[in-house]
Parts: C-alpha cells; sequence; structure tokens
C-alpha cells in the first residue's frame, strides 16, 4: 500500500504533528496523575463520601456547613497568619543570609553548604527534632534557660495555644530559610558587579546600593521565590502532624491538616476534600499577585517600542 | 577640569605583578589613550584611576591631590564601562540623573543638565526608554550622557566601543573625540585596537606585561617607535620586520640579509659592525621598483583606495602597501625598494631602537 506509506511518512515529516506526537507521554502523565486526582478530589468536595460508603452529590452542602464551622474558620485564620508570618520572616533572613553569602567571607562553600542543611534533611526527621526540642520535660532550651536561671520552669511550647502557633513557625522557618536563601544568593550573584562599580562612582553609598541597584534587579527572582515560599508555607503538612496534630485546641490546625484529619481519620471524605478544595482560590491569589504584581516589570520586556 | 599624575604605580593579584612601575602624566584636557594587547594592565590602571582597584604602591593625583585613600565617589571623575553598566530598571533619564539625584541636586537642576546632556548627544527622544529597548550605540551614548550630566574632572573609558559593530565603532570613535574637544574635559580611554588609539588620543601610553613601553603623541610613535614591540602595535598593516646584520665600511654603512642582498644603513643609526638587527619598513613605505629587495608575490588584497601586497622574501614576509593600481599577480617576483628615509633599524637581541 504505497499510499498508505506516503501519508504515514508524509505526517511524520510535520513538525506540528511530531510535536503533538513527542508530547503525548508527558500529556498522559500529567492527566492521570495530577488533573485525573484534583478532579476528582474537587468532585468528592461536592459529595458526602464516606470511607467505605460512596457518596451522592450534595452540591455546596459541604462548603455551606464549612463555613459556619467554627474549626475551619479558626484553621483558615491559623493558615493565613502561619502564612503571613512565616513568610515575611522567612523573607527577611533568607535575603540576610544570601548578602551575607555573596560576600567574599572565608570558607564561602562551607558556610553556603551548612545553609542548605536544613533544606536536605527530611521534613518528617526534623520535625521529630523540633518536638523533642520542644518537649515539655526535656526541652533544651527550656534546660538552657532554667540553667541560666532566666525561668523557674519548664516551658511548654508546644501546650499553650500562641506558644504553639509560634513554635511552629519558627519550625518553619528553619525548614524554609535556606530554600529563599539560596536562591536569592543565585539571583545576586546574576547581577554584574559593574553596576555595583557604576554605582559606587555615581557615589552612592552600601545602603543606596542596595536599594537602587540590589533589590530592584533581584525583584523579579524575589517574586518567584517567595510565590513558592508562599505556597510551600500554605499547604504545609508534615511539620504540624508530627509537632502537633493540630492541637492544643485546634491552635496549629491548618487547612491542610484540617483536611486530613477530617477526610482520614474521621472518615468524612466529601468535607475533608471540600477543605482542602477552599485552598486553591488563595493559592492562585498568591499566585497572580505575585505575577502581576512583582514579576512582569516594564524594564523587563522586550525591546518593544513604549 | 585637571591633570593626571600617576607615579611609580605598581598592583600585585595574588602573586601576579600586573602594573610594574608604571608613571605617566596626563595634562589639563588631555585625551589620553592606554593601549596594550589584553592582560598588560591597561584596565587595571584605569581602575586604579577611578578607584575600584586599590592602589598597591605609588601615587596617583588628581589635579595635585593624591587620591590614593580617596573613595571613588570623591574623585570627582565618570567612568564609562564596557558594558555600559546601565542600570535596566531605570529609565535613561533616571540612568542619567541617578548621581545627580545621590547628591541631592534639585530637581530643575537635575532636570535642566539631563537635557542638555540629551542635546549634545541626540538622545532628547529616548529619556523614558528602557535601556532594552536602545541600540547599541543609543546605549553607548546614555553611558556617555550619564558621565557628562556630572561635570566631572576626568571622564574614564574602559574599551568603551569593543561591544559595538565596526561601523559604528569608527562613528562613535568621532563622536567621542568631537565631544572630548567641545568639553575639554581631561579624559583617560583604554582600548587594545591601535587605530582608536591612532585616530583619538593626544597622547598615547603604549603599555605591555605592567610597564610603560613608550609615551608620545600618536605621529611620534608611528615615526619613531622605541622598540620592536611598539613598532609592531602602531601602524596597520604592521611594520615589516627584516633580520639582518650591520656592516660597517666607513662612510657605506649597510645590512647584509644574505645571499648578497643589501640595504644601506640610514646615517642615524648607530650599530657595531657585525651586529644582529632587524631591518624594520612599513608597507606604506616599501615600493615596487627596478631595484630592491627581489621578493615573491604570495596574495594580493586590492582595497580600492589602495593594494597590500603580501610577499615573501627570503622566506620571511614582506609587505608592501602601495597608492597605485598594480598589474602584479600571486607567484611574481617583484623588486621592494624600502624608503631609506622612514627606515627603522633595532638591536635584534634587545629589540631596542638603534636609529637616532
Amino acid at each position: 500500500m504505497p499510499s498508505h506509506q506516503t501519508a504515514l511518512s508524509r505526517a511524520l515529516d510535520n513538525r506540528t504533528f511530531l510535536g503533538l506526537l513527542f508530547m503525548l507521554p508527558a500529556a498522559a502523565i500529567l492527566l492521570m496523575f495530577l488533573t485525573y486526582p484534583l478532579g476528582l478530589g474537587t468532585w468528592l468536595g461536592f459529595t458526602d463520601t464516606k470511607i467505605g460508603r460512596s457518596g451522592i452529590w450534595i452540591g455546596l452542602e459541604n462548603y455551606e456547613f464549612l463555613w459556619g464551622d467554627a474549626v475551619t474558620r479558626l484553621a483558615l485564620f491559623n493558615t493565613l497568619f502561619y502564612t503571613f508570618v512565616a513568610s515575611v520572616i522567612k523573607f527577611a533572613l533568607g535575603l540576610w543570609l544570601a548578602l551575607l553569602l555573596n560576600k567574599h567571607l572565608p570558607f564561602k562553600a562551607f558556610f553556603r553548604a551548612v545553609v542548605l542543611l536544613p533544606f536536605i534533611v527530611p521534613t518528617a526527621l526534623s520535625a521529630l527534632a523540633f518536638w523533642w526540642i520542644y518537649d515539655a520535660q526535656f526541652s533544651v532550651i527550656s534546660w538552657v534557660l532554667m540553667r541560666m536561671g532566666i525561668i523557674h520552669q519548664y516551658i511548654d511550647f508546644l501546650g499553650e495555644p500562641w506558644l504553639a502557633r509560634f513554635s511552629t513557625i519558627a519550625a518553619n522557618i528553619w525548614r524554609g530559610v535556606p530554600f529563599v536563601a539560596i536562591t536569592l544568593l543565585a539571583g545576586l550573584q546574576t547581577i554584574s558587579p559593574s553596576y555595583y562599580e557604576a554605582a559606587s562612582l555615581d557615589g552612592a553609598s552600601p545602603w543606596q546600593q542596595f536599594r537602587h541597584v540590589t533589590l530592584p534587579m533581584l525583584t523579579p527572582i524575589i517574586a518567584v521565590v517567595m510565590t513558592f515560599s508562599v505556597l510551600f508555607t500554605f499547604t504545609d503538612f508534615q511539620l504540624i502532624y508530627v509537632l502537633t496534630r493540630g492541637g492544643p485546641l485546634n491552635a496549629t490546625h491548618l487547612m491542610a491538616t484540617l483536611s486530613f484529619q477530617r477526610a482520614i481519620s474521621g472518615g468524612n471524605l466529601g468535607e475533608g476534600a471540600a477543605i482542602a478544595t477552599a485552598m486553591v482560590p488563595f493559592l492562585l491569589a498568591a499566585i497572580l499577585i505575585s505575577y502581576y504584581g512583582l514579576q512582569r516589570r516594564a524594564w523587563q520586556q522586550g525591546s518593544g517600542d513604549k | 577640569m585637571a591633570s593626571v599624575n600617576i607615579r611609580a604605580v605598581h598592583k600585585h593579584f595574588g602573586s601576579t605583578h600586573v602594573i610594574r612601575g608604571v608613571d605617566v602624566d596626563i595634562a589639563d584636557g588631555e585625551f589620553c589613550v592606554l593601549v596594550g594587547p589584553s592582560g598588560c594592565g591597561k584596565s587595571t590602571l584605569l581602575r586604579m584611576i577611578a578607584g575600584l582597584e586599590e592602589i598597591g604602591e605609588g601615587e596617583i593625583s588628581i589635579s595635585g591631590r593624591v587620591v590614593n585613600r580617596v573613595p571613588p565617589k570623591a574623585r570627582d571623575i565618570a567612568m564609562v564601562f564596557q558594558n555600559y553598566a546601565l542600570y535596566p530598571h531605570m529609565t535613561v533619564r533616571d540612568n542619567m540623573s541617578f548621581a545627580l539625584m545621590l547628591a541631592k541636586q534639585p530637581k530643575d537642576a537635575i532636570e535642566a543638565r539631563v537635557a542638555r546632556a540629551a542635546g549634545i548627544l541626540g538622545l532628547k527622544d529616548y529619556l523614558d526608554r528602557y535601556p532594552r529597548q536602545l541600540s547599541g550605540g543609543q546605549r553607548q551614548r546614555v553611558a556617555m550622557g550619564r558621565a557628562i550630566v556630572r561635570d566631572p574632572q576626568v571622564f574614564l573609558f574602559d574599551e568603551p566601543l569593543s561591544n559595538l559593530d565596526a561601523k559604528l565603532r569608527v562613528q562613535m570613535r568621532t563622536e567621542i573625540k568631537e565631544l572630548q574637544q567641545r568639553l575639554k574635559t581631561t579624559s583617560i580611554y583604554v582600548t587594545h585596537d591601535q587605530i582608536e588609539a591612532m585616530t583619538m588620543a593626544d597622547k598615547i601610553v603604549v603599555m605591555r606585561d605592567g610597564v610603560v613601553e613608550q609615551t608620545g603623541d600618536p605621529l611620534s610613535l608611528y615615526d619613531r617607535p622605541n622598540n620592536i614591540f611598539v613598532a609592531g602595535f602602531i601602524g596597520s598593516p604592521a611594520m615589516n620586520m627584516v633580520p639582518g646584520t650591520a656592516r660597517m665600511n666607513g662612510g657605506a654603512a649597510h645590512v647584509e640579509f644574505g645571499a648578497g642582498v643589501t640595504l644601506p644603513l640610514p646615517h642615524s643609526a648607530r650599530a657595531a659592525d657585525g651586529q644582529r638587527v632587524l631591518y624594520g619598513i612599513r608597507p606604506e613605505h616599501c615600493m615596487l621598483s627596478d631595484a630592491g629587495l627581489p621578493a615573491e608575490v604570495v596574495v594580493v588584497e586590492p582595497t580600492g583606495a589602495d593594494t597590500q601586497l603580501y610577499c615573501r622574501f627570503n622566506s620571511q614576509e614582506l609587505n608592501s602597501l602601495v597608492r597605485d593600481r598594480v598589474t602584479c599577480r600571486a607567484g611574481d617576483r617583484v623588486a621592494l625598494a624600502p624608503d631609506l628615509a622612514h627606515a627603522h633599524i633595532f638591536d635584534a637581541a634587545t629589540g631596542a631602537r638603534l636609529t637616532a
């Protein structure tokens, strides 16, 4: 069948057709492992599925219930608070570390490697370490403070609502700073030294050089790294689950942990899925703000006329 | 406006001795070009004048004030960088007014000076653009505008034209020179391109391996190079260097090239009998004639205005640049006669000039 042969070989010579063909495996994997679970999760949120019983479509009932549910509202507040405080501090600390590591320090490579350590250790493992550090009876912090005579009673880091919130935030910061610092360091190193030389000839003090050269030229990287940092923090699960399981009095429950608790431990798959789905608008908002607010700067856009 | 004096300056980078005792005096209003092959230390010297590199040893003074311990911003200089170093996030206007803004000049004064500089450089229509939206030549002009709005004592240029294409380079060369003549600001210009040095400079400083080989105005370097390095570096196409032996037979002093070929020694040359010398002759002073060095034509390159002949004499390259149209072709045997008045004799061992 010569005509059939030529049709096939002609199709294989077509760049568009070939491109589509080569993208098929990737598309299949994305559909199977990303789109399908996301769709299934969203759908579950509109049903009253429980473990062991397939549910029926109940529309927005889950969301209506969650809107009036005090624990969900608390979890939303916790998540926003946790994300905001942790992200701001991670940014400040990360930028500071990046600026330090960008200087010509002795043992520069060594320090850069050390900074990465918290990022390399598996979260569950570092969470265990923090659990021990925060333990009501064996806390090393309490022990040191006692020895120094600053306190007279062991601190129950994970037992008081606000203490627990700040303790988990501290652990999250410890874990998240390396990512911010190393990424910003990479950004700093793309800034040509000649800008600083030009600025110093222009009479800029170190602070003015930071303010007028470093910061504006780093904004695109800051936007990317902070978007990721906010997404990771907002969806944090492991740290909380190991440290507090959402307690005390749900003070550290995040949307992710609450969703897991309602869906898996509580068996209400539909309700858990609804909580998880409710996180999506927040995450989308974070991405959009960073994309339109920080990343797209006029000076970065092509060479087109204004 | 100011003079710049460089006294016995040395610089080490680790164990590398990059500047080895440089003395240069640049007069007020002079256009001085530091030229040399890459790695000769010319950029390092410029950066030391700017204050971007520490001065290892010696002294640099600007209008009589020693600046070794003066930070860059207090030296009252402006620098044009090789990559221009225009702040990409600022418009042309902001780039040019940045230094004035940091110096807390009043707004309308800044506006006026930027407008004046933009007028001089033909940038009036581009003030609200970002560097990305400009062509290479326009960026180059903005970099110069940023320097001239400050009205500094000294302009420093670090290979400012090396990122431009050939045609634009020639044009900007003229523009920079014209601008300098108009502003009469002392300028120090670093380049590796001897044509730029020759065409722009009032004074050329030829450097090699961290030392100054020769200082002088362009034509005196061209006419009387101190050694074979300067002779070969200045002038294009490069000077021919034919090895030979000096023979001092009273009034008939000459150079022997072997195979019975000799050329008379210029009267001013002070060579010893039997001394190995290099007979230097520029291609433009090496004419086709009936009698002279017998050579074989290898390549003929007509450019229209003149013709360059690549020839071989004694298995040695010997080139000629002639204004007339020539009929000879590759493979022809020709005679090349050097113009004795423009011959340069160098010691073959030390490379030093022997002609007075």
